[in-house]
């Protein structure tokens, strides 16, 4: 035994930060380029991810819009509608990474990558990846549509480009807490359901959809004070005009809160899943 | 232990694996020595795929120490999976993606260059008999194609030992022989090849050396015929359509056999080792069946199959402790030993 014990090989050598660091990019590419081309070729997922984003926005346009009752805003509803349905389509971008981590989970494709020499950050890191430039890519769908349906940026062009950017990060933090939760729960439905309980109040009990002046007292309580709201009305400000700094700053700091809490947490859970 | 650990692909010794309550592994010790195929034998739980998953790095061991390839795989477990290839219960297949995407995008995340990534792949899937699918989504293939293909993805990187997790498990038999050849021809190619499977007759047709495993232990270790002669020599099998005669059957044959005679009562085939009687026991039996007046097809003896070793290790009729650990090496016997669980050869006990 004890013979056996010395001729154990030592630990390779590192091979260092720099080349990690490029193995760590190039697979989180990879796995990237797997889950999108899995995306152009499910129709489900296309439709789920294009059209429901774009059905959103013809439904409260023309069938809610009329009886919803904005003040003071530049353009009337339509232009308080598009910054909301963006906030919102970004926050539902996380439902495919939470079931696709959950089903990858389960028929064992983690396993079967992490026994391989690729980078362990890589399948989270090119989910993520995946996952956010489909969300940006449906962000610009709707910005599309929002423009023929009467929607206007009214506020220059950086301020635009800034909207959409804080879109995308905020929907990429979404993205790392349903990540965290497909990881742990492990189980395609209720993952699922998970997601409907956790993501509809955030997204609908806040200023996506509707003036929270409107909305009883109790519950502006709750809509006034949470991230979505924060994230949509900087977002409306850029894209309209108006004071942007103090809801921009609390926007910032739950998009570092999440980003600290639950990337930590959704790493952990990679490591642990099995 | 007159192995020289260099020489050896793979090396466990007293491997530990709890999940909770469950012991899932309670100290198990392997030796593969380079270039042959280990074939790990046990039913369903019995830790086979957590002992592959311990050696491919997946999880963790409570306690004891595993090698592959000289390298240990906790502590260096990113040698260890430059060295491994895993194919199996798994799946490594996008099935969205088409067979020749699914390899390359394995091999760029071996670090092969793109187009060595481009030739592996085409290499692969040649070999695997899959290049006129090849640009198909993997969704399009047959249970046997997808294995072969997602036996190719676990060999991008060439690796020196593989460990195949069930591989013929759910295939129809022609593809399962199919399976069979591939698995023939990767170890004549020199390849250290880990095996785990329900099928004893997979296990005798592409082992060397098979190590039984049942509720995490190793219960017998030794060649497709060492088990075999541990039944004590021929055995006697018929046949009784009447399932209801069965018992009868078994009353009538027990004074006959070495041991306690088995019985399926799906099938209705009854057997019973009896050791070198050879003929005799079959007059023997013959006689005493026609006596209780049961109708029995097909009697005849027979060479012991590794079913009847199976049954002898890991069926109920626990007697004696285990000897055969012993046979093998020193250090398995006094870890089984150890335990609580008794099982017996069976058939020679009662004798």
């Amino acid at each position: 035994m004890t013979a056996a014990m010395s001729t154990t090989l030592p630990p390779l050598r590192d091979p260092g930060l720099l080349v990690r660091t490029r193995w760590a990019i190039s697979d989180s590419l990879q796995i990237t380029r797997r889950n999108l081309l899995v995306w152009f070729r499910v129709p489900a997922f296309l439709v789920f991810t294009v059209v429901q984003p774009v059905l959103f926005v013809l439904m409260f346009r023309y069938v809610f819009g009329g009886a919803i009752k904005v003040n003071n805003v530049p353009g009337g509803y339509v232009s308080f509608l598009l910054p909301g349905i963006i906030g919102q389509t970004a926050a539902f971008a996380c439902f495919a990474t939470a079931i696709a981590l959950a089903q990858e989970l389960t028929k064992g494709v983690i396993d079967r990558l992490r026994s391989m020499p690729m980078a362990r950050s890589a399948v989270l890191g090119g989910r993520l990846v995946a996952d956010t430039g489909r969300m940006f890519i449906t962000i610009c769908i709707v910005i599309g549509v929002g423009y023929a349906v009467g929607f206007r940026f009214q506020n220059g062009v950086v301020p635009a480009i800034l909207m959409i950017i804080l879109a995308t990060v905020f929907g990429l933090s979404f993205c790392l807490i349903a990540a965290w939760t497909g990881l742990v729960i492990g189980d395609e439905e209720s993952v699922q359901a998970f997601g409907l309980i956790w993501l509809f109040p955030l997204t609908f009990l806040s200023s996506a959809f509707v003036q929270i002046q409107s909305m009883p007292g109790w519950l502006q309580a709750f809509a006034n004070h949470q991230p979505v709201t924060y994230v949509i009305n900087t977002m409306r400000a850029m894209a309209l005009g108006g004071p942007i700094e103090a809801n921009l700053l609390k926007s910032v700091a739950w998009l570092i809160g999440i980003f600290v809490v639950f990337g930590p947490l959704a790493v952990r859970a990679y490591k642990r899943a099995s | 232990m007159t192995q020289n650990s260099t020489e050896l692909a793979i090396l466990v010794e007293g491997l530990k694996k709890s999940f909770g309550e469950v012991q899932a592994l309670r100290g198990i010790d392997l030796a593969v020595p380079r270039g042959t195929v280990l074939s790990v034998l046990g039913p369903n739980g019995a830790g086979k795929t957590t002992a592959v998953r311990i050696l491919t790095t997946l999880l963790l061991p409570d306690s004891g120490r595993a090698l592959v390839e000289g390298r240990d795989v906790v502590r260096d477990a990113p040698a260890v999976r430059r060295s491994i290839g895993l194919s199996g219960q798994s799946a490594a297949i996008q099935e969205e993606l088409t067979g020749r995407e699914n390899l390359e995008i394995i091999g760029r995340l071996h670090h092969l260059s793109k187009p060595r990534s481009r030739s592996r792949a085409t290499e692969l899937l040649e070999r695997f008999d899959l290049t006129d699918a090849a640009d198909r989504t993997a969704k399009t293939y047959s249970g046997g194609m997808h294995r072969r293909l997602d036996l190719a993805a676990s060999l991008v990187g060439s690796p020196k030992v593989l460990f195949l997790d069930e591989p013929t498990t759910g295939l129809d038999p022609r593809s399962r022989l199919g399976m069979w050849e591939i698995i023939r021809s990767l170890v004549a190619g020199g390849t250290t090849l880990l095996l785990t499977t329900q099928y004893l007759d997979e296990a005798d047709e592409l082992a060397d050396e098979i190590v039984v495993i049942d509720h995490g232990l190793v219960i017998a270790a030794g060649t497709a015929e060492q088990l075999k002669s541990r039944v004590g020599g021929d055995v006697l099998e018929f046949t009784v359509p009447d399932r209801s005669r069965i018992s009868d059957a078994m009353t009538a044959v027990a004074p006959i056999g070495e041991g306690e005679p088995h019985a399926d009562k799906e099938t209705g085939v009854v057997t019973v080792g009896v050791g070198g009687r050879g003929s005799d026991a079959l007059i023997d039996a013959v006689r005493s069946l026609d006596q209780a007046q049961v109708r029995t097809h097909g009697l005849a003896l027979r060479r012991p199959s590794l079913d009847d070793v199976f049954l002898a290790l890991t069926g109920h009729e626990a007697e004696e402790e285990n000897e055969l650990n012993g046979a093998r090496a020193g250090r398995r016997g006094s870890r089984s030993r150890g335990a609580k669980r008794t099982n017996s050869v069976g058939t020679r006990s009662a004798s």
